[in-house]
């Protein structure tokens, strides 16, 4: 028999959403979405001419060559890019969950390994610089990913101790060579005479996805998707780290080694999506945490829903960022943060105990 | 299952934290560790349930090295409370005690929410399913992770004092699970009067060396108390048990 009181319950237990509607839900909007992003733009081509074009594009259709300009921007410009914000929204958010649970600790994002800046590096070079010009068009993603690898082989060597890649090292190494990789970039960014060049490195600075084309797409959705499937086989796993590096070396799941496993894949996909459309920041912090006040925090769950959440909020974030002052464009990374910032404050004010503890 | 503990000797930068030590849970026994603080209980306990690999000598249950098993086989058989919480994600129960599932095979969601259920119900944790791990009491989360322990379906548990911050009633409450739980057990605990009442077999150990091992009534003795603790130690019957209880002076045994 218990004698306590029944305890009063300082809050409500927290209310979990179904996963499987709700993945249906975002599922839906983001293809949706998908077609807003092609359909809507600078160029005022109006909804049933950019359908029909679509349709052209997928069935391998015709169009007249009187409409061979419209073709071409929904066709080539808007659908890659819209693809590309999907991919990279759901890769950040992905990527997001993991670093989280890979240091244990809910302020982390996919930046703060130092990888993103690593890339910036790279890409700076090739705008500000003019590096590996005989790369063409692939120059600056080439460039980004070569130095987002560099930079992440870099945080792995300074990282490691003898018991492994433990969390306040990986932040406070990550963190210390971000710092480093910043002030190179700004001491190019300073030594550039040229004000186009300038402007170039800031837009990709904030995150871009202004450079979007086909050729880029495959390569990014499979990393993306590659590296989300292997998050979500390690679910579990992810769940027993997050309680604790003892508790999961007691459950089975060696600490280190899946911390390991995590790094190279959370780098990976980090540099792929930093390689293409630079650093967009807050969908990697954010959405994970909204995830989790609707789902709870069972990776299992959250790592079906963030990719869809961010995806969705990197399609709208990305539309707004060249619909609000078109023809010109914002970085898409003001977006995030001006749509982001508000929303988030708000849902933590109410998400109380689901937010990190207390 | 039988845990032995064979002339395990555990190393952190250099320092020899843990030596050449010998012990064994016999299957179904509830064991205590004692030591003062920094003594190296928690160390050993670490390298049974292999948070940490011991720089020579082997643990091994029922004859198989923990360390060089496959890490989810050894969680299959081997379960611990380990002496760490996260406070940064708000798990729920329900989701705390699933974690117990994810060394075993062949499991299904079905199976897994039975044993989850059943688990839950044992440590009488079932009506808190739904709520936040971290808005629970101290002696709630105790057996809900007594509970993810059992979810583990173990044959042994090593428990890193496991009544620490609890009440009175919590601390015997959380002893009376795991005792009722038929696992060979292995405890390391602070408090000397609940390691005497619960465990068949003590063990006490004093920087990184077992100095003394039996039945509790045989270790605890006012002289080896003296030595290990710097304490002064009486001797009293429990009255209705009769296990040994003990009681102590501030002073220090030196000013007799």
């Amino acid at each position: 028999m218990r004698r306590t009181a029944p305890t009063v319950r300082r809050r409500t237990a927290p209310r979990r959403i179904s996963v499987l509607p709700l993945s249906l839900l975002l599922g839906v909007l983001l293809a949706l979405s998908l077609l807003c992003g092609a359909g809507l733009g600078a160029a005022g081509i109006g909804w049933s001419e950019a359908l029909r074009f679509l349709w052209a594009g997928l069935t391998g259709g015709t169009v007249p060559a009187h409409d061979a300009a419209a073709y071409t921007i929904v066709w080539e410009i808007r659908l890659p890019r819209v693809l590309l914000g999907a991919v990279a929204g759901a890769g950040l958010a992905a990527v997001g969950v993991a670093v989280q649970a890979m240091v244990r600790n809910a302020l982390a994002d996919p930046f703060v390994l130092g990888i993103s800046s690593g890339a910036a590096v790279g890409a700076n070079a090739v705008i500000l610089l003019g590096a590996l010009a005989g790369l063409g068009v692939w120059a600056l993603s080439v460039s980004a990913f070569v130095s987002a690898l560099a930079a992440m082989a870099l945080v792995y060597a300074v990282a490691r101790s003898p018991r492994g890649l433990t969390p306040l090292r990986l932040i406070l190494t990550g963190t210390a060579l971000a710092y480093g990789f910043e002030a190179v970039t700004t001491v190019m960014v300073f030594g550039a005479a040229r004000g186009e060049a300038t402007r170039s490195a800031m837009m990709w600075l904030l995150g871009s996805l202004g450079g979007a084309t086909w050729a880029q797409l495959p390569l990014a959705a499979v990393t993306v998707a590659a590296g989300w499937a292997w998050l979500r086989l390690r679910a579990e796993a992810l769940n027993a780290l997050a309680m604790g590096d003892e508790t999961s070396a007691a459950l089975g799941v060696a600490p280190s080694r899946i911390r390991r496993e995590l790094f190279l894949v959370t780098a990976a996909v980090t540099g792929t999506v930093v390689a293409v459309s630079g650093a967009i920041g807050f969908v990697g912090l954010m959405v994970p945490h909204v995830v989790r006040m609707l789902v709870g925090a069972d990776h299992r769950r959250v790592l079906v829903v963030a990719p869809l959440a961010g995806a969705l909020l990197l399609v709208w974030a990305d539309l707004l960022s060249r619909l609000l002052l078109a023809p010109a464009e914002l970085p898409v990374g003001v977006i995030t943060a001006v749509v982001g910032v508000p929303a988030f404050l708000l849902l933590m004010r109410r998400g109380g105990d689901a937010f990190g503890g207390r | 299952m039988r845990l032995d503990i064979d002339r395990v000797t555990i190393e952190a930068a250099g320092i020899r934290l843990v030596e050449d030590v010998r012990l064994a849970v016999d299957s179904g026994a509830f064991v205590g560790l004692v030591g003062p603080n920094g003594s190296g209980k928690s160390t050993l306990l670490r390298s049974v349930y292999r948070a940490l690999r011991p720089a020579g000598g082997a643990v091994r249950l029922d004859g198989d090295d923990v360390h060089t098993m496959d890490p989810r086989a050894a969680a299959r058989v081997l379960a611990a409370l380990p002496q760490e919480s996260s406070a940064e994600f708000d798990f729920t129960v329900a989701e705390v005690v699933a974690m117990g599932r994810l060394p075993h095979r062949n499991r299904t969601a079905a199976s897994d929410r039975a044993v989850c259920a059943r688990a839950m119900e044992r440590t009488g944790v079932a009506h808190l399913a739904d709520r936040g791990f971290l808005s629970l009491s101290g002696g709630e989360k105790q057996r809900v992770l007594i509970a993810r322990a059992l979810a583990q379906q173990p044959r042994v548990l090593v428990l890193d004092e496991p009544t620490n911050h609890l009440d009175i009633a919590h601390q015997l409450d959380v002893l009376r699970l795991v005792r009722g739980s038929g696992l060979s057990v292995l405890a390391a605990l602070h408090d000397l009067n609940l390691a005497a009442a619960h465990c068949d077999v003590l063990h006490v150990i004093d920087r990184g060396r077992i100095v003394a091992s039996g039945p509790p009534h045989d270790v605890l003795r006012p002289d080896l108390l003296a030595d290990v603790f710097g304490v002064r130690a009486h001797r009293v019957r429990h009255p209705v048990t009769g296990a040994v209880q003990l009681l102590f002076d501030l002073h220090p045994p030196t000013t007799t």
